[in-house]
């Protein structure tokens, strides 16, 4: 019983305190089995029904004196049994409506006075005794969250004193524990047939009753209306508190003839809440009955949406009818397929008759036969799912003819859906060993969005495309070539006749036309598959249906023609992440690699070369969107060969071969190619291409290569850079603008660069860019200027050209990747005193500093970084820090981070913000000495050079030089200076000697041998490294001498 | 038959210049088959060539031609003299065009196969002659015809189409109904697949 009272149960509030049981079918048929139990138990067994409780169970009850008779005493309002414990005390008392009880027999016997009342009685009691077992036998005996241990405890028990006692409680238990798995099993039975919404179904009938709702007399509701507008990831727009209870949504429903209704929906159905609080609050308690769906519980509500709604002519069907319904399209597809199996032997006896007559006449019968064979292979598959969709609506036509026509074709063809749907779910769970499929990477994964089948009028394409899809169906390879080059005819762009394709059951047959030998119809078929294969619920069918399969089999075919349609196709259908699988795992990669290295020798290219390669790259380009698929083109030896197209002149191959470079080159092997191959040169000669595409795939490729510094250097080299600057003219074209800008941003990350830049007045034209732009201009705008920050001359001319209000008002986007590079930027132009004043008058410190509360340790570290200049050439920069209220506290408290870059740039920062007395104090009482003792064990130089920075210029107050000698940080300072890096002795050396003021910090430093490494550091070139060296050393010596003093003296 | 030597290099280089698509050791090699189709054949035509029979059989067995009416078709195309039997010129010669043909020779070699009267047209009852037998599945509940007869309606109106609206501009009602080597020949330099729109007469070449 406590298992299933604690698992099974619904209770309202989750967690611990006083929850209460909710009135649902599961529980009522629990408490049901309970009272049931109970009851019979005295009968059943008197022996135990006489054991005493440990504890009574105690429960305020509705029952009052009047209802209790023979065998109670009765006492105005108390009452008490006559069957008393042996100690004196009796086993039921009721006084001030609270009840104990303290046996089976007065439960029994309490519950048949109960009457009508039994329910509440029981629910009440459970309420209050969330755990009855260890009332009745004791505390040993409670069922811990997952483990039961009472029999075992029992039994222990039993061995070790064999009494009366012991024996009754090993047999309650035993009856306890059978009822406990009584209860599970039914409340089982319960959960398995409760409707369970999920968000989808929810929204879907949301969505369906929209189109009905709205003014007018006849619509079923006035409106229906979510609570709250925000999904979560999940589908649910419950606030995630609520979803713990498997809530979903909540609905404002203003029906007709009705007041509003607000309604939850839960994953156990929808009910009635309490309607909308004070403010944005809702009563999540439950109020109603639970209903399966939103429409079953309106039936219910609204007499006048049951009304409405049989004048839409929407056909409601009830579970099981909807159920036979199915059925109906099941059976009328199977006896479809029987049908075109009998046509299909009838067929074949008649082919062969014929080919018999022929074969007297003219020579060698069985090679004939043979052919005729082969062909007719391909008529049986494609003959299976002839006039399938027509047939079945007539087939259901004649079964319900009370339905209109109209609703019973969108049934149909939603069955269909959901059976399309259903295939793919298949598939896509056995996709589910490839995890090593990249899901992180860029690629655009398509989904085919459900949509829905609206109009049930059929067009005139429809008709006219069944009647050709007959003759490709039915016809010999020269019908069905003139079928095929007829259906070109209709507008295939057109998502109707896309559509209808699919619908007539065509598509079928297109793809098994490509598995036949017949050039012309295999090339008839492709011809319109890769025109239809513009839409992507044909693509999804395509794969579907095993097309790319047979499609990647083409790829071998002599037919130069069809091995190019193959391509074009598979570059169509493989823009979603199975796709593209399929072509990889059938070795369709290999394949098209191939269809690059058509051209025979030299740099003289024949047409058909080039379309056969402009073919394969296009489809290399879709599936190069996938890692793996990465991967494959290069170990087939893809890269030389995209490397040799590179240099063609024609701009229809150039944009394939550079769109798949470009998406390519995310691989570090990619870019190591591009790179020694020599394919820069040529990137760069295309980006003065007069195409626009082709010029922004090469800056695309640009972009992604110019991390690696020698490629920025070869752009340079190549003379890329001034192309670059004067693609940024272009500013139309808003992905060609993305591309170059951010190109520009990589190759300023070099020095040499930055100059080539200056000298194109590349900066000024950036600083136009910095308003109206998209994010993903903007972002790489941005990260050139921050680049070009480096030179002086470029931060004046940020300034100059009034860059700066606009980059300070960039502080504020919520754009992760942008804000670190704004920050950069910004805390570039902060280097300049003058832009400092700027930058200050706009309060950009301020919002720097905001930003370091941002959850991305990218955005704080940038925006610490930042800081650092604005601190050091604000005036009175002291004073403005002090202003941002908790902001020191804030600073400190990011010594907490994790992240490393975090560290070392707040390190930083406090370095700068500890100049400032006042400030250091304020830091001093937040922590600031013990926090960065702590990260003083690190091997990263960067951080220890910072983190040495700062504790040299955090020594300056109050006791630190002592605290930070008590909290160990200056042994690890003192291996710093074992380091190799010239930065961090400098820094070191500047906190050691203002560790040896402290005595203590001497000893210590002496212990650790800092005065060998001091020694040499003395004679280092740099000056501010020699003085605190020097100082430091004196500082030992110093007190070295005093002791000898003290010691002799 | 016996051929001087000098007499076959002769006809080999004559032969190479008008057949255009072969060169020498070609020709002298369909040169020496068509001697064995010769010899195979009946003495009827006292060496100079062969009949309509054993063209068949050849086409057949060679190029896996199957079509019977095709095949006569194409044997009064190559017998351009009429006379029932092919020579060597015009076996030599009809190959050329059968196995090497540009686009344009193929198109009139297949328009003429299928100009059954050589009206130069492609009528209606044309089409359906050559179409009677394409359909594997004849629609169940229709005359076993009318499928057939649709069919031709959709190859003529995608053939003719662009013609047929000249026409219907022009009042033009002579043009109903047939197909011109004009608009056959626009259609298959649209669509090539269309070149043997109403049956194979080429050979596969695979």
């Amino acid at each position: 019983m406590g298992v299933t009272l604690a698992r099974a149960a619904q209770w309202t509030a989750a967690g611990s305190g006083t929850g209460t049981l909710e009135i649902t079918p599961l529980n009522e048929s629990l408490l049901n089995q309970i009272i049931k139990f109970a009851e019979d138990f005295s009968t059943k067994h008197p022996q135990e029904a006489a054991y005493v409780f440990r504890e009574p169970l105690e429960w305020k009850t509705q029952l009052d004196s009047s209802a209790f008779g023979e065998g109670y005493e009765i006492n105005e309002a108390t009452v008490q049994s006559e069957a008393k414990h042996k100690d004196g005390q009796p086993l039921l008392v009721l006084s001030a409506s609270t009840l104990r009880v303290r046996s089976f027999d007065q439960l029994s016997r309490l519950l048949r006075i109960a009457m009508e009342k039994k329910l509440k009685e029981a629910q009440a009691c459970l309420e209050a005794n969330r755990d009855p077992i260890v009332k009745i036998l004791g505390p040993e005996y409670g069922t811990i969250e997952g483990e039961d241990t009472s029999i075992l405890h029992l039994f222990d028990k039993v061995k070790k004193e064999s009494d009366l006692e012991a024996e009754l409680k090993m047999k309650i238990i035993l009856l306890l524990h059978q009822l406990d798995l009584q209860l599970l099993n039914s409340s089982l039975k319960q959960i398995s047939q409760d409707v369970r919404l999920n968000p989808a179904a929810v929204n879907n009938e949301v969505n369906l009753l929209r189109n009905f709702s709205g003014q007018g007399e006849d619509t079923v509701l006035e409106s229906l209306e979510y609570t709250s507008d925000y999904i979560f990831s999940n589908g649910c727009r419950a606030p995630p508190w609520r979803q713990v209870h498997g809530e979903i949504c909540y609905l404002v429903i203003k029906p007709h003839d009705t007041d509003p209704l607000y309604i939850t929906c839960s994953t156990a159905g929808v009910f009635l809440n309490g309607g909308q609080l004070k403010g944005k609050d809702i009563d999540y308690e439950r109020k109603s009955d639970l209903y399966k769906d939103i429409i079953t519980f309106l039936r219910e509500r609204s007499p006048r949406f049951v009304e409405n709604m049989a004048k839409q002519g929407y056909h409601f069907s009830k579970e099981p009818a909807h159920k036979k319904n199915y059925q109906h399209v099941e059976d009328a597809e199977i006896s479809d397929q029987s049908q075109s199996f009998y046509d299909f032997t009838e067929n074949r006896r008649r082919g062969k008759v014929c080919g018999r007559g022929k074969s007297s006449s003219a020579g060698s019968p069985d090679e004939r036969s043979k052919l005729c064979m082969k062909w007719e292979s391909s008529g049986l598959s494609a003959s299976q799912s002839r006039d399938k969709a027509p047939k079945k609506n007539f087939e259901e036509e004649g079964k319900h003819s009370t339905v209109p026509v109209t609703t019973k074709k969108k049934a149909s063809g939603q069955s269909k859906m959901v059976k399309i749907k259903k295939a793919s779910k298949c598939k896509a769970s056995s996709s589910l060993e490839d995890l090593g499929e990249s899901s992180s990477d860029t690629d655009e994964d398509e989904q085919p969005v459900r949509r829905q089948e609206g109009n049930t009028d059929l067009s005139a394409e429809y008709w006219g495309i069944q009647k050709l899809a007959k003759y490709v169906k039915g016809g010999d390879p020269t019908a069905t070539v003139i079928a095929l080059c007829s259906m070109r005819d209709f507008n295939l762009s057109q998502e109707t006749c896309q559509l209808a394709i699919r619908d007539t059951g065509c598509l079928e047959v297109l793809i098994n036309l490509l598995d036949t030998e017949e050039i012309k119809c295999q090339a008839g078929s492709l011809k319109i598959l890769k025109e239809i294969s513009q839409n992507i619920l044909i693509r999804h069918a395509i794969a579907d249906l095993g097309g790319l399969e047979i499609m990647v089999k083409i790829l071998d075919s002599v037919d130069t023609n069809l091995k190019c349609l193959a391509a074009e196709t598979i570059a169509n259908v493989a823009r979603f992440k199975r796709a593209r699988k399929t072509v990889r795992q059938h070795g369709g990669i290999k394949k098209l690699v191939e269809l690059l290295d058509c051209v025979s020798v030299g740099t003289s290219y024949q047409g058909k070369d080039i379309e056969t390669a402009r073919c394969g790259a296009l489809a290399l380009w879709s599936c190069s969107k996938s890692t793996k698929n990465k991967k494959a083109i290069r170990t087939a030896g893809g890269i030389p060969l995209l490397a040799r197209w590179l240099k063609c002149p024609h701009a229809n191959i150039l944009i394939p071969v550079v769109g798949t470079l470009q998406e390519c080159a995310s691989e570090p092997s990619y870019r190591l190619a591009i790179r020694t191959e020599g394919m820069i040169e040529n990137l760069v000669k295309n980006l003065s291409s007069e195409h626009e595409e082709l010029q922004m795939h090469c800056a695309s490729a640009i972009f992604k290569c110019a991390e690696d510094e020698e490629t920025r250097d070869l752009v340079r080299e190549h003379e890329g850079l001034q192309p670059l600057s004067d693609l940024l003219d272009n500013s139309e074209n808003k992905q060609l603008l993305a591309a170059v800008t951010g190109a520009i941003w990589k190759c300023a990350i070099s020095r040499e660069n930055v100059l080539k830049f200056q000298e194109y007045k590349t900066v000024e034209t950036l600083v136009t860019l910095l308003t109206d732009q998209p994010e993903e201009v903007l972002i790489n705008v941005i990260g050139a200027l921050g680049e070009c920050c480096q030179e002086q001359e470029n931060r004046g001319a940020i300034r100059r050209c009034g860059g700066i209000a606009p980059l300070v008002k960039l502080l504020t986007a919520t754009n992760q990747a942008l804000l670190v590079n704004v920050n950069k930027a910004v805390g570039g132009c902060a280097m300049e005193p003058e832009n400092m004043l700027i930058i200050d008058s706009l309060d950009g410190v301020r919002l720097l500093w905001s930003l370091l509360k941002n959850p991305n340790p990218d955005v704080q570290a940038s925006a610490a970084w930042a800081l650092c200049p604005c601190v050091e050439n604000a005036k009175n920069s002291g004073e403005m820090v002090r202003s941002f209220v908790g902001g020191l506290e804030l600073i400190v408290n990011l010594l907490k981070s994790k992240d490393k870059e975090v560290l070392t740039s707040v390190c930083a920062a406090i370095a700068n913000i500890a100049k400032d007395e006042e400030n250091l104090a304020v830091m001093t009482d937040h922590g600031v000495v013990p926090l960065l003792s702590r990260l003083a064990n690190t091997n990263n130089n960067k951080l220890r050079r910072h983190l040495a920075e700062a504790i040299a210029n955090c020594c300056m107050w109050g006791n630190n030089r002592v605290a930070f000698g008590e909290s160990k940080a200056v042994a690890p300072l003192a291996r710093y200076l074992k380091s190799k890096d010239p930065l961090v002795h400098r820094a070191t050396a500047l906190a050691l000697y203002q560790l040896s003021e402290d005595p203590n910090n001497c000893v210590i430093m002496h212990e650790n041998g800092v005065v060998k490494l001091l020694l040499a550091m003395v004679g280092s070139t740099d000056d501010t490294l020699q003085e605190a060296a020097a100082g430091c050393i004196a500082n030992i010596r110093r007190l070295a001498l005093a002791t000898e003093k003290a010691k002799y003296g | 038959a016996a051929m001087s030597r000098k007499g076959m290099k002769l006809l080999v280089d004559s032969l190479t210049r008008s057949a255009k698509h072969f060169n020498k050791s070609e020709v002298e090699c369909l040169v020496k088959l068509f001697d064995t189709l010769v010899a195979k054949a009946c003495r009827e035509y006292a060496g100079a060539g062969f009949d309509r029979t054993v063209f068949r059989d050849t086409l057949h067995s060679a190029l896996g031609m199957m079509d019977e009416v095709v095949l006569d078709r194409v044997f009064s195309i190559f017998d351009g003299d009429n006379d029932g039997c092919i020579t060597v010129v015009e076996w030599v010669e009809g190959l050329a065009v059968l196995l090497r043909g540009t686009l344009e020779e193929k198109m009139k070699l297949c328009f003429t196969v299928y100009d059954l009267n050589g009206d130069g047209y492609i009528s209606k009852e044309e089409m359906f002659q050559m179409l009677k037998n394409s359909l594997l599945i004849q629609p169940a509940d229709e005359e076993p015809d009318e499928g057939v007869k649709d069919l031709v309606e959709i190859a003529l109106k995608k053939m003719a189409s662009t013609c047929l609206f000249v026409a219907f501009l022009l009042q033009d009602h002579d043009h109903d109904g047939k197909l011109s080597f004009t608009d056959f020949e626009k259609a298959v330099r649209d669509e090539n697949l269309l070149l043997e729109a109403f049956g194979p007469c080429l050979p596969d070449i695979k």
